[in-house]
């Protein structure tokens, strides 16, 4: 009983997380500019990524599946840091959003 | 034992994604598009080395995994103080 529940989880959560990362790269190409393809890239692959690295801990026990929460700790945390730095990076090169919107970096940064 | 006979196919997908976001490095106007699509790939790479070690049985891809993950992480803030103009 056990082992099928842990089998369905572990099924479903690879699924989900490929159907995330499959999301964040169409989202890279039909996003109109950068902040906004990064907005669905680094979400979605994040949580994709997490997803099929726990279904992978779930299917190899043992030393494995220690190695792969590890693996997800430091996804969760690294993740959005990247893409953080690439955003402030960016936007001090000169980037700037297609959409007109409210820019509150820029009081800052004048 | 947990059935694995699907995973062939989630690799297909996530290979599919690899590409879909290497089209974006090739093309993008900017560098800080070119740079989102390289994280958005490393993560995927991630995901899709992981697959294939529950694929083959092979525990070392998962260490490969970890280290493609770290490195990846480190190019990436090093990319963006090249951006920024620190480096």
């Amino acid at each position: 009983m056990m082992a099928e529940i842990l089998s369905i989880a572990a099924q479903l959560l690879i699924i989900i997380g490929t159907f995330f990362l499959l999301v964040g790269a169409v989202g890279l190409i039909r996003l109109p500019d950068m902040f906004t393809r990064m907005h669905a890239a680094t979400k979605c692959t994040t949580l994709g990524a997490m997803c099929t690295l726990l279904g992978v801990a779930i299917i190899m026990q043992g030393s494995v599946a220690i190695k792969a929460v590890l693996m997800i700790i430091f996804i969760a945390l690294g993740n959005p840091t990247s893409a953080h730095a690439i955003a402030r990076a960016a936007y001090r090169s000169g980037t700037r959003m297609k959409i007109g919107s409210y820019d509150a970096f820029k009081e800052e940064f004048e | 034992m947990i059935d694995i006979s699907f995973l062939p196919a989630v690799v297909t997908v996530i290979t599919f994604a690899f590409l879909v976001s290497f089209f974006r490095i090739m093309k993008g106007p900017t560098a800080g598009d070119r740079f989102i699509a390289l994280d958005a790939a490393t993560t995927i790479t991630t995901a899709l080395l992981a697959i294939l070690a529950v694929i083959y049985d092979r525990e070392w891809l998962i260490d490969v995994a970890i280290i493609y993950a770290l490195l990846s992480f480190i190019a990436i803030i090093a990319i963006a103080r090249y951006l920024e103009g620190g480096l």
